[in-house]
C-alpha cells in the first residue's frame, strides 16, 4: 500500500533528515521525493510504501504531525488512493 | 504515478477550498422493531440503532485520518417512524423521539433522521399521531430530524397535509421561541421525497431500502468556485466543462469514502449524493459560484439560468464518477447556511419569489428560509403548496424548510449556529391565501402528456 506525505512550510535545514528518520524507524520505504518552492512556500512531496509498516497508520500519522509542529511545518500523510481516485479514470 | 501538481491540487481543494465529505449516513431498517407495547418498541429501536451504528463514528474518523479528507458529519437515518410505530396505538410518540436521541448520543452521531411520515395520498391513524407530535418531539430533542412527504407526481398534492404542516411548523417554532424557532430547522416538508437521501433534515431509510446501508453526501462549492475563478472570461460551454470536471473529482472522493466505509463496516454501499452543499464558512458558498459567473448579486436577473447550468453540470460530472448516484443530487440553496445567500438577502437582491423560481432548476427547494414570526399558518401552508406544485408538475424533488421565527421582524437576523448558520428574516406576501388552503382535499396528479 502506498501513501503520499506532504510537507508544507518554511525551508530549513534537516527537513528530509527528520522526516525520513521517522519513516525508517517505522519501516516505511521512500519511493520518490520531490521538492519545490511554490509562492515562497517550501513544498515537499514524498511517495512512500507502507506495506511493511510496523506500527499503526494513525500512530505514524501522529508522529509525523508532531514532528511537523516541532519544526513549524504542516506534515500530512494520506493514502495514495485518494489522489488516484480523483485524478485517474 | 500521480504527479505533484495533482497532489497539490487535491491538497489545495481540501485545505483552502473547504472540500469535504459532508456526511456518511447509515440507513437502518427498524421494521423488525415493531411491537404493540410502546416501551418494548422503543427499547427495540434503541438497541438496534446502537448495535448497528456502534462503529460508525469510529470508522468515519479512521477514514478521515487515513485519506486526509474531513468527514463533517456522521449520521443515521431510520425507517419512517410513522410506519414502525403504527402498532403501538396508545403510546406517547415523543418517547420514541427521545429514544432516538439517546441512541444518537450513545453512538456519537450528529443527527438522526426518520421521525417521518409519508402522507402524499392520505393519513393513516399513525401518520396523524406522528405529525401531531412533531412540534413537541423536535423541541424536546436536538438531534432528531423530521420530514413529511405531502405530494408526489403520481398522486398529486395532499392539501389537507399541506394545511396541517402550516400549523405544525408554527407550533414547532413557538415551542422553540427562545432559539429563534430552531425546531423548524429540523423539519422538512417534501414532494417526491427520495428514500436514500443522506442529507438532513430530510434523511430517512425508505421502505425499498435494504436492512442497513451506507450513503454518502459530498460537498465542495468552494472547489467549484475556485475552478471558475481561474478561468476568467470563459464562455458557457467552457464553464460547464470546468464544473463537470470539478464535480467529477469531488464525487470520486465521495465514492472512495463510501466504498471504504461500506467495506470496513460490512454494510452495503447505497449511493453517493452528489450535491453542492454550502456552509456558512467563507469560500463555501453556492451563491458565490453564481456571482463568479458574472452576476453582481445572487438573486438578480439571470440567477435562475446560472443555477440551472451549475446544477446540470454538477450532475453530469458526478454521474460518471460514482457507480450509484441517488439522494437529492444537485446544488443546494439553503439561505441561512450560505454566506453569499445571506448577503444577497440582506442587500435586497434575493427575495422569496426568486428563491422559488430557483428551486425549479436545482435540487431541494425553499431551504432554511426565515420569515417573520407573525406569518400565519395559512400563509406558510400556501408557501408549501406552491413549492409542492413545482415538484409535482416537474417530476422532481422539492422541499420546504421554513422558520417563522417567533417575535422576529423583517430585517432581524436569527442565529442558529454551526452548519445551520444565521438567517435574515425575509418578507412574505401580505395578501391572504386562507380560503385557498382551507378548501381541503387533494390537488389531482398532473397530466404527463401534451407538455408545453
Amino acid at each position: 500500500m502506498r501513501a503520499v506525505i506532504t510537507v508544507i512550510g518554511s525551508d530549513q535545514i534537516g527537513i528530509i533528515a527528520e522526516i525520513s528518520n521517522i519513516l525508517a524507524k517505522n519501516r516505511v520505504n521512500i519511493m520518490d521525493i520531490s521538492q519545490t518552492i511554490m509562492q515562497d512556500i517550501f513544498t515537499m512531496i514524498m511517495m512512500v510504501d507502507i506495506t511493511e509498516l510496523n506500527t499503526d497508520y494513525s500512530k505514524l500519522s501522529e508522529l509525523l504531525e508532531l514532528k511537523g509542529r516541532e519544526m513549524g511545518l504542516s506534515v500530512t500523510i494520506q493514502r495514495e488512493d485518494i489522489f488516484s481516485a480523483m485524478h485517474r479514470i | 504515478m500521480i504527479t505533484k501538481y495533482e497532489i497539490i491540487e487535491t491538497m489545495k481543494m481540501i485545505q483552502e477550498e473547504n472540500l469535504d465529505v459532508r456526511t456518511i449516513t447509515m440507513g437502518i431498517s427498524l421494521r423488525d422493531c415493531c411491537h404493540s407495547d410502546g416501551n418494548l418498541f422503543t427499547n427495540n429501536i434503541y438497541d438496534k440503532i446502537c448495535r448497528y451504528a456502534e462503529n460508525l463514528v469510529k470508522t468515519g474518523r479512521a477514514i478521515e485520518k487515513e485519506f486526509g479528507i474531513p468527514i463533517i458529519n456522521k449520521r443515521i437515518s431510520v425507517t419512517p417512524i410513522s410506519i414502525v410505530a403504527e402498532a403501538c396505538s396508545n403510546y406517547d410518540y415523543t418517547k420514541i423521539a427521545l429514544a432516538m436521541e439517546r441512541a444518537a448520543d450513545n453512538v456519537g452521531v450528529n443527527f438522526i433522521g426518520g421521525y417521518s411520515a409519508l402522507v402524499h395520498k392520505g393519513y393513516t391513524n399513525g401518520d396523524k399521531r406522528l405529525i401531531e407530535s412533531i412540534p413537541e418531539a423536535l423541541s424536546m430533542t436536538s438531534k432528531v430530524c423530521s420530514s413529511v412527504n405531502v405530494a408526489t407526481t403520481k398522486s398529486g398534492i395532499n392539501m389537507d397535509a399541506v394545511r396541517h404542516m402550516g400549523k405544525v411548523i408554527k407550533a414547532a417554532a413557538l415551542r422553540t421561541a427562545d432559539n429563534g424557532g430552531m425546531a423548524c430547522a429540523k423539519l422538512v416538508v417534501f414532494a417526491n421525497v427520495p428514500e436514500d437521501n443522506p442529507f438532513m433534515a430530510g434523511a430517512f431509510h425508505g421502505i425499498g431500502e435494504p436492512e442497513c446501508v451506507i450513503n454518502v453526501g459530498v460537498s465542495g462549492p468552494g472547489a467549484v468556485h475556485s475552478a471558475l475563478k481561474k478561468m476568467g472570461n470563459a464562455d458557457f460551454g467552457l464553464m460547464s466543462e470546468t464544473i463537470k470536471k470539478t464535480a467529477f473529482k469531488i464525487t470520486r472522493m465521495g465514492q472512495l469514502v463510501a466504498q471504504e466505509a461500506s467495506k470496513r463496516l460490512n454494510v452495503p454501499f447505497g449511493i453517493v449524493d452528489l450535491s453542492l452543499a454550502p456552509t456558512p464558512a467563507i469560500g463555501d458558498s453556492v451563491a458565490h459560484i453564481l456571482e463568479e459567473m458574472g452576476l453582481e448579486k445572487c438573486g438578480t436577473h439571470g440567477t435562475t439560468a446560472a443555477l440551472a447550468l451549475l446544477n446540470d453540470a454538477v450532475k453530469k460530472g458526478g454521474v460518471m464518477a460514482s457507480s450509484y448516484v441517488g439522494g437529492l443530487s444537485g446544488a443546494f440553496i439553503p439561505v441561512s447556511e450560505d454566506a453569499g445567500m445571506i448577503d444577497a438577502v440582506k442587500c435586497g437582491a434575493l427575495s422569496l419569489d426568486k428563491l422559488e423560481a430557483m428551486t425549479c432548476v436545482c435540487s431541494v427547494g425553499l431551504d432554511m428560509i426565515v420569515v417573520p414570526g407573525e406569518t400565519s399558518e395559512e400563509t406558510i401552508a400556501a408557501i408549501i403548496a406552491d413549492e409542492m406544485a413545482i415538484g409535482v408538475v416537474n417530476s422532481k424533488t422539492t422541499a420546504v424548510r421554513i422558520i417563522p421565527a417567533p417575535h422576529k421582524k423583517v430585517g432581524d437576523v436569527v442565529e442558529f449556529g454551526g452548519l445551520l448558520g444565521s438567517g435574515p428574516v425575509m418578507p412574505v406576501n401580505q395578501y391572504e391565501s386562507r380560503v385557498f388552503v382551507n378548501r381541503g382535499g387533494r390537488i389531482p396528479a398532473p397530466l404527463h402528456s401534451l407538455k408545453n
